[in-house]
């Protein structure tokens, strides 16, 4: 315990950035994410590290897109509109195949929205925001410790697949304090032959670049790019169980509503009914193995989310619409309370 | 549900409601305790209102949202207003006498009163209000005590700041022996 400090969860995305190696960030700031953007305009000079803060987003991905490049370890955060603003250069980081963590602390929308915690860019970190065939690594911690060992393992990931991948928090969870363990020892180092380091006269010239005329070309990027993706399906799925084992009810949450949803499922489990959660933690690749088990023994489901309903897309292709699956959600900044996913759960559980 | 106490601060801007929120979850993390910590950003701590929900626990914590406080720390009216009803049966309520005239009509609570800017500006501390309430949390909520309390101020005092340990000291006892 003595090694714990407390911590708002964007301060400990940003350390565990540094520590995972991370010395390059560009930001522009935006409520309820700017103390990411704060701590490191502190600590980087410090280390001899980059914080730059960009004329816009625009400008701040673009400059993530030449760190990339060169191979360092590089990223930005941003909340849900800036996000949108960050969607052309995160299809360039696509199509270029270069690593790189983006942070989404999401807020209300759409437009300007509010400033309330969201998770409503389900969609837009899943299946794309920008534009071409492309996914991002999308992890969406659900703690203030996993705000800081997500963001190392995202650093990770990107390096591994030389792609985006993308830390899904929401305002809650950038803006609570709780213990956390810095103590960062798994950082994994990768050779980036690809990178744009100055030939010195040895080797080929590096070229990194997203254009490709040619359609042939093209395709077969596309085609490599995917068989990628596929074996990060097979391989980086995250999730936990919690009280699944004789559960008739499976409650799915990532974030801060799968937190609200143990109280609620704590209070079903007091009055007798089964009930469980799938807490996805990459929600992509997202873990439809383990759901599509669950199908087979649970006789509902039930999404919570802080959305008009977009996950529950996700699982019921995940189930193949095999059980019934219910929404329980609240919108615009508001957050469920437990008493309202409590009510879900009963009305859900207890109707044949 | 295992022991968990869920606090809620409520004021001002300005009055030090999450500086004093930060103190009893330094306080709780020192005691190894399972703590979080959840601030109001929205537009309500520009110049109104401002809260945050403490919740200190023996097991893991689920959602960090108090909606239903089992102490409540009201430092102005319309904090008071806004969460006296979503205490549960049995919580206390802990009210800035000196700043809210009102009295609480629930009797299924206790509440405590305690004119603690009063006692503030009589010590020259003008901006300790919210340590002075503290202190009576500390007396009067079942396993709070005074332990720790050097400990815990010295994790949530910027480092620039350490000479003022000691008046947020004193003002914590001033509160829990009034």
């Amino acid at each position: 315990m003595a090694d714990k400090v407390l911590m708002k969860g964007n301060e400990a995305i940003a350390e565990a950035a540094i520590q995972a190696g991370c010395h390059h960030y560009f930001g522009y700031p935006i409520t309820p994410q700017t103390e990411v953007a704060a701590y490191m305009s502190k600590r980087m000079p410090k280390i001899g590290g980059t914080f730059l803060q960009a004329e816009s987003e625009v400008a701040a991905i673009n400059m993530v897109i030449g760190v990339a490049s060169t191979g360092k370890r590089v990223m930005t955060s941003s909340s849900s509109p800036g996000v949108s603003l960050k969607s052309e250069g995160i299809s360039y980081l696509a199509g270029c195949d270069l690593p790189a963590l983006v942070v989404n602390v999401q807020r209300g929308g759409p437009g300007l929205g509010g400033i309330q915690p969201s998770q409503s860019d389900y969609y837009q970190s899943t299946k794309g925001g920008g534009h071409g065939d492309y996914h991002n690594i999308v992890l969406a911690p659900a703690s203030v410790q996993e705000m800081a060992s997500l963001t190392v393992k995202g650093f990770d990931l990107a390096d591994k697949y030389r792609m985006v991948a993308m830390i899904l928090a929401d305002g809650t969870m950038g803006q609570m304090m709780e213990p956390v363990s810095l103590d960062v020892s798994d950082v994994k180092t990768y050779d980036k032959p690809w990178a744009l380091t100055g030939t010195e006269c040895k080797r080929e010239h590096n070229i990194v670049n997203s254009l490709y005329l040619q359609p042939e070309e093209l395709e077969i990027k596309n085609f490599e790019r995917y068989e990628k993706y596929k074996a990060i399906e097979e391989n980086e799925v995250m999730y936990e169980e919690y009280l699944m084992d004789d559960a008739e009810v499976c409650v799915v949450a990532f974030g801060i509503t799968s937190r609200v949803a143990k109280n609620a499922i704590n209070e079903a489990r007091a009055k007798g009914i089964k009930v469980g959660m799938i807490r996805p933690i990459t929600l992509w690749p997202f873990p439809k193995k383990p759901l599509a088990a669950a199908a087979d023994k649970c006789k509902a489901f039930i999404c919570v989310e802080m959305n008009m309903g977009q996950m529950i897309d996700d699982v019921e292709l995940a189930i193949r619409c095999k059980k019934p699956v219910y929404l329980c959600n609240r919108v615009g900044g508001m957050i469920p309370s437990p008493e309202e996913v409590l009510a879900k759960i009963e009305e859900v559980g207890g109707a044949e | 549900m295992s022991k968990a106490v869920n606090i809620l601060y409520a004021g001002f801007g300005g009055q030090g409601i999450l500086f004093a929120g930060k103190f009893l979850a330094y306080k709780g993390l020192i005691e190894e305790k399972q703590v979080s910590w959840l601030p109001s950003y929205g537009p309500e701590m520009r110049g109104g209102t401002a809260n945050c929900s403490v919740i200190i626990s023996d097991a893991p914590i689920g959602s960090p949202i108090v909606s239903k406080p089992d102490v409540l720390v009201a430092m102005n009216l319309p904090s008071l207003e806004k969460y006296e009803n979503e205490v549960v049966s049995g919580g206390k309520i802990f009210v800035d006498s000196t700043l809210i005239d009102k009295k609480v009509e629930r009797d299924d609570v206790e509440v405590y009163y305690i004119p603690a800017t009063q006692m503030a500006y009589d010590n020259n501390i003008k901006t300790l209000a919210n340590m002075i309430i503290t202190g009576k949390v500390l007396k009067e909520v079942e396993g709070f005590s005074m332990d720790n309390t050097e400990a815990a101020f010295k994790k949530v005092v910027s480092a620039r700041h350490q000479d003022l340990l000691g008046v947020n000291s004193n003002a914590v006892q001033m509160g829990y022996d009034y």
